[in-house]
């Protein structure tokens, strides 16, 4: 059993077996968090550096956490407090820090496409932590896991993912990952905020939530980048969270046994209502345990075995 | 048998169920002789193999002595030493411990004794979870060739190998056959 790849950079280029890989090796991974001693021997020796451009607080730490119990030495880098500030450039960042032996950097970056440029600069693995609009893997692979706990299984379920599906990196690694397993994606979003031809990705799209709701087994909900209002994307906070924020109303038409899900952190009373995100049906709190499983899994199948020699 | 007559043959048939089956029950009397009883005996298997063993067993001293010591699973895995060594990563197995190991005597359970290295990893993992008063093993087949300084408190046979042989040990619950076969070397 092996991830013959160096790098994780998105779902979009995973077979179907490697994701299958990668969840069952994070729900194996899960028994360590329960432990007294949350710590195995696995990693020893191993440097992972955390190289974050952009704020995170959930991502950042559950990485950290994650190669932590494997007995990895984790590094944090914010772009605040580092060189970035002084204006050296991202090729430059990574040389430097690749001549210190790192065996794992974790990139966050806002733009698309930079953990790809910094594994063609660097030896060591390269995972993305989420880059721009493009990608979150972990993030996808997490919410895959919460899912297959809760649903026993992924092929034929209805996802919707809600929210501003054209800025979304998450809800771009979902598309691939749910519908690589076999579910029905469809993602709901404003006009302006769905962008063209998603539907290639194999999904469905809608403006139309009720529609949308009814029949899923899955609703995502994506974080509302409030900031986004004053690129004009929508009129009003209050008008988005009418017609495209989840509250207790809008999920009287779901399934009896729909689960909510969130990649956080959640804007209360916008996307979602507090009585849905506290609510029975709401499995937020799952993912971000899941999501420390999962990086470990990551770790482990990226680090755990020898370097293939270069062909 | 020497190793000698062993490669000489194809594959041979070192045990089958009713020798398991006997090899267990002794097992169990040793046990219960050895800890004059079973009261604080916890009994951990290293899967796959070696846990089904342990529920073997456990149902070997139910019979003897009406009282059923806690099963539960050890693995390993993510303390082998080959970890980076190996070109594939081994998938994880069940880790359950059942109850606190602090100050209980725990039975390991293991198929195939055979470098020492696998038990040496599933030592340092059972010390992860506490401190039993004390820990002892029990294998199925002890095949020789150790690379550690380990030893089996219990064995069910003790089956001299070549170092290239395999030993291939066949349980009912998963590979519907229950027996043990030295296969010869490729």
């Amino acid at each position: 059993m092996r991830l013959k790849r160096k790098d994780l950079l998105g779902i979009e280029d995973l077979t179907k077996d490697e994701l299958e890989i990668l969840i069952s090796t994070a729900a194996s991974f899960r028994e360590v968090s329960e432990r007294e001693i949350k710590k195995v021997p696995t990693l020893r020796g191993k440097t992972i550096i955390n190289l974050f451009y952009e704020p995170s607080t959930r991502t950042r730490t559950s990485f950290e956490i994650a190669a932590k119990r494997m007995s990895a030495d984790a590094v944090n880098i914010s772009t605040s407090s580092s060189s970035v500030v002084k204006g050296e450039t991202l090729k430059d960042t990574a040389k430097n820090l690749e001549a210190m032996r790192p065996d794992c950097i974790v990139i966050r970056h806002s733009s698309a496409g930079a953990p790809l440029m910094l594994s063609r600069y660097v030896g060591c693995s390269v995972v993305n932590a989420g880059d721009g609009s493009h990608e979150h893997p972990s993030q996808a692979l997490l919410d895959i896991l919460t899912v297959k706990d809760k649903k026993g299984g992924v092929e034929g379920l209805n996802v919707a993912i809600v929210g501003d599906i054209a800025h979304s990196r998450v809800a771009r690694s979902n598309i691939y990952g749910f519908t690589k397993l076999g579910a029905h994606v469809t993602v709901v979003a404003p006009p302006t905020m769905m962008p063209k031809d998603i539907e290639s990705l194999g999904c469905a799209a809608t403006y139309d939530m009720p529609a949308a709701l009814k029949d899923a087994d899955i609703i995502m909900m994506l974080r509302l980048q409030l900031e986004r209002q004053k690129e004009s994307f929508f009129p009003s906070v209050r008008e988005y969270s009418r017609l495209y924020g989840l509250d207790a109303a809008k999920l009287k038409r779901a399934k009896k046994d729909v689960v909510i899900m969130h990649p956080g952190p959640i804007n209360r009373g916008v996307e979602i209502s507090s009585e849905v995100a506290d609510g029975p049906f709401s499995l937020i709190l799952d993912q971000v345990t899941n999501g420390v499983a999962v990086r470990m899994a990551i770790f482990y199948l990226l680090l755990g075995a020898a370097k293939e020699e270069a062909a | 048998m020497s190793d000698k007559a062993g490669y000489a043959m194809k594959n041979r048939l070192v045990m089958d169920a009713v020798a398991i089956d006997r090899a267990l029950a002794r097992v169990a009397h040793e046990i219960i002789e050895r800890n004059k009883g079973v009261e604080d005996i916890v009994i951990l298997g290293i899967p796959t193999r070696g846990y089904h063993l342990a529920l073997r067993l456990q149902a070997a001293i139910e019979a003897i002595e009406k009282m059923k010591p806690p099963v539960g699973a050890v693995d390993a895995t993510l303390y082998r030493d080959d970890l980076t060594i190996k070109k594939d990563q081994p998938p994880l197995k069940k880790m359950d411990i059942p109850i606190s190991i602090d100050g209980r005597t725990v039975i390991m359970v293991d198929d195939v004794l055979f470098t020492g290295r696998t038990v040496r990893a599933a030592l340092n993992a059972l010390m992860d979870f506490g401190r039993p008063h004390s820990i002892q093993l029990a294998t199925l087949v002890d095949r020789g060739h150790r690379e550690l300084p380990v030893k089996a408190d219990y064995v069910g046979k003790n089956i001299p190998t070549g170092l290239k042989e395999a030993v291939l040990v066949h349980l009912a619950e998963i590979d519907g056959v229950s027996e043990v076969i030295v296969e010869a070397a490729p």
